[in-house]
């Protein structure tokens, strides 16, 4: 059995306008000791389905789903108490600003040894010990002093070390990591992106990755999960997704690629993202599909949830279609 | 630090000649001679006058007064009072005592109840307990003072009889004001019931003073935590699980204490002014009503020493504000 597995999420904010999906009929799977990137653009609800997950969501949001089984417990039973008692222990989360993630009040050694006292029964001592413990874990040089050095005596880099460092404080079985290395330098990214990988083979750790950086998806995941306007258009494993990608949209990601142009300019993807009004009646992608017709206007398309292969498409891809 | 607050107090250098300016300038452009006032309905000959105004220093050119004026204060002599012929340093040090009592308090008092109220209405923003907060809020800070003071007044003294009037113990208790402050000075004397006899009568007096300090405070409060509880910060708390009571009480109230501290400095500032509708209607002996007075009968060393001694405490809070800020949240501290 997976450790994580949604069905059939959906995520609704309630806006002065009316209510807005973020998030619509999701299913997630993902198992112990798995890779797992979620790739999409911006406003994909990317990042929504997996604050979900965590019961992060602000008041606004309504979340659904038919089942959210986490480690054999169904998250959607439990009362809030229950909640916080997983989260931040078998389940936790880092962000995309390391900068403004932790709080500008508070000593790094302090908000460390907080996680810590939340959910395990250790001694003062014992926190401390454990604290400079983690910062040597995910490469922080002089431990024991950084303790005592406040968020913005260190660099971003530094950071998210540190929240790496929180996140991996009570040897969580998932860690989700929200574009963790979007904010900092390419040279930082590799190194952070490093350090997950290798907390993930060494401590047995499922990690879900959500990226928009074809790139990162390529050298970290061994699945890769589509997401387009709040629905996952298609999932396979990372080398299949690459070789042949089965939607549309994945291809023309794919095909976005500067390392894969051959052309003068590079390829893009007109348009944007559908938002709250917008919203096409037929296939969510259909108004920037090169290849849409009238039943893609018309029709919304069904992946077929027993078929891990099935997309989200009419005219799903072959082998002939690929990219490479 | 040190070096901080040694350059904190330098810049009050000159915002403290800027008020001794103004002060000194202000009382004498309001019409009136001290002299004739002093004088009262009878008047006084053109002689006398001229030689009582050539006392007093006044034919002096206005620069060559101030001069006077300046090196004085500098010399720790802020002359001596018109009215009551003594030096206006012993007169304050006589009455601040029970302004501070009563303005600490005060400030206790609406923190007390302020800081907690905007936290609550913050949690459970535009639902029951906000919008009765808030409203609340809204009517106390638009209450006039006198009529809030009269209305505890009828209820709690008048009709179920639990607080004195006015004044700040009751007759029954005498001995010598050693420390100023009343509750410290019942509490030494171990007169029996004094020191109870002296809560009681501060009672009315804080609520009414407190008030607006109170809904300023809440209000600023309710504000600041708002912003707060939707950085970035704040979800990291609630990803490592911990429990509502400590995100909003400790990682977000220490962020959103900022403006929440420049606001209580504020009010202790106005409120060591002196609060003279409060100080009025409960006769109470503090500096409000004495400047008002000072003022009235163009008593220019008081007005003028009384006002430096309390632009010099405001200066004073501001400073333990600005150190506060530092604590409360180091990366002030850096820029």
């Amino acid at each position: 059995m997976a450790l994580l597995e949604v069905n059939n999420l959906t995520v609704e904010f309630k806006t002065s306008q009316g209510p807005f999906r973020a998030v619509d009929s999701i299913d997630v799977a993902v198992g112990a000791n798995d890779v797992l990137a979620i790739v999409g653009e911006s406003g994909s609800g990317k990042s929504v389905s997996m604050l979900a997950v965590m019961g992060l969501l602000p008041w606004t949001a309504t979340v659904t789903a038919d089942s959210m089984m986490f480690n054999g417990v169904d998250l959607a039973g439990l009362d809030s108490k229950q909640r916080r008692d997983i989260v931040g222990k078998d389940m936790s989360m880092i962000f995309q600003e390391p900068m403004s993630s932790l709080n500008p009040c508070f000593t790094v050694g302090f908000q460390l040894r907080e996680a810590l006292k939340a959910h395990l029964p250790l001694s003062r001592r014992e926190r401390k010990h454990r604290a400079v413990e983690l910062l040597e874990m995910v490469g922080i040089p002089e431990p024991t002093k950084r303790l005592g050095a406040f968020p913005h005596q260190l660099s971003g880099g530094m950071n998210q070390r540190v929240m790496i460092a929180m996140a991996i404080a009570c040897k969580p079985k998932l860690l989700i990591a929200d574009e963790p290395t979007t904010a900092l330098d390419v040279t930082i990214q590799a190194q952070i992106l490093e350090l997950l990988l290798e907390l993930n083979q060494q401590h047995d750790m499922a990690l879900v990755l959500i990226t928009h950086d074809m790139g990162v998806v390529a050298e970290t995941a061994q699945r890769v999960s589509v997401q387009y306007a709040g629905q996952k258009v298609e999932e396979q494993s990372v080398e299949a997704l690459f070789a042949t990608p089965r939607h549309p949209y994945t291809h023309a990601l794919l095909a976005a690629l500067p390392e894969r142009a051959t052309g003068k300019m590079l390829p893009s993807i007109p348009g944007v993202v559908p938002g709250q009004f917008d919203r096409p009646s037929g296939c969510l992608f259909s108004p920037r599909c090169e290849f849409a017709t009238e039943l893609c206007v018309k029709e919304v398309p069904i992946a077929n949830s027993d078929d891990p292969t099935s997309v989200r498409c009419h005219y799903p891809l072959g082998k002939s279609a690929s990219v490479a | 630090m040190i070096q901080f607050v040694l350059k904190r107090l330098g810049t009050t250098i000159p915002t403290f000649i800027g008020v001794s300016i103004i002060t000194f300038l202000f009382i004498r452009l309001i019409p009136g001679d001290p002299i004739l006032i002093m004088a009262g309905e009878r008047g006084m000959s053109a002689e006398r006058h001229a030689k009582l105004l050539a006392q007093y220093g006044y034919d002096q050119p206005l620069w060559q007064q101030y001069w006077d004026y300046l090196s004085g204060m500098l010399r720790g002599d802020l002359g001596i009072s018109f009215r009551t012929k003594r030096p206006v340093w012993d007169e304050f040090f006589a009455l601040f005592p029970a302004t501070l009592e009563l303005s600490v308090c005060a400030i206790i008092f609406s923190i007390i109840i302020g800081i907690p109220s905007g936290i609550v209405a913050a949690i459970y923003r535009g639902k029951w307990p906000d919008q009765l907060l808030m409203s609340t809020a809204l009517v106390g800070f638009s209450m006039p003072i006198f009529w809030w003071a009269l209305l505890l007044i009828i209820f709690f003294s008048g009709t179920l009889g639990w607080t004195p009037v006015s004044g700040r113990i009751s007759l029954l208790y005498y001995f010598p004001a050693e420390t100023g402050f009343m509750l410290i000075d019942a509490w030494r004397s171990g007169q029996e019931g004094a020191f109870r006899s002296a809560i009681d009568h501060l009672i009315l007096p804080t609520i009414v003073l407190g008030t607006i300090p109170l809904a300023v405070i809440a209000r600023q409060t309710r504000s600041a935590m708002l912003e707060v509880l939707s950085e970035d910060y704040i979800r990291t708390a609630r990803a490592k699980g911990l429990s509502p009571f400590r995100i909003n009480g400790l990682h977000a109230l220490r962020n959103a204490l900022i403006p929440v501290i420049t606001v209580i400095g504020l009010s202790v500032g106005t409120l060591l002014a002196g609060a003279i509708l409060t100080e009025t209607i409960f006769s109470w002996p503090g500096i409000g009503k004495w400047m008002v007075e000072s003022i009235r009968s163009r008593d220019y060393p008081v007005v003028q020493g009384g006002l430096m001694l309390i632009a010099g405490m405001v200066m004073l809070v501001n400073l333990f504000v600005d150190l506060l800020y530092g604590i409360i949240n180091p990366k002030i501290r850096k820029s």
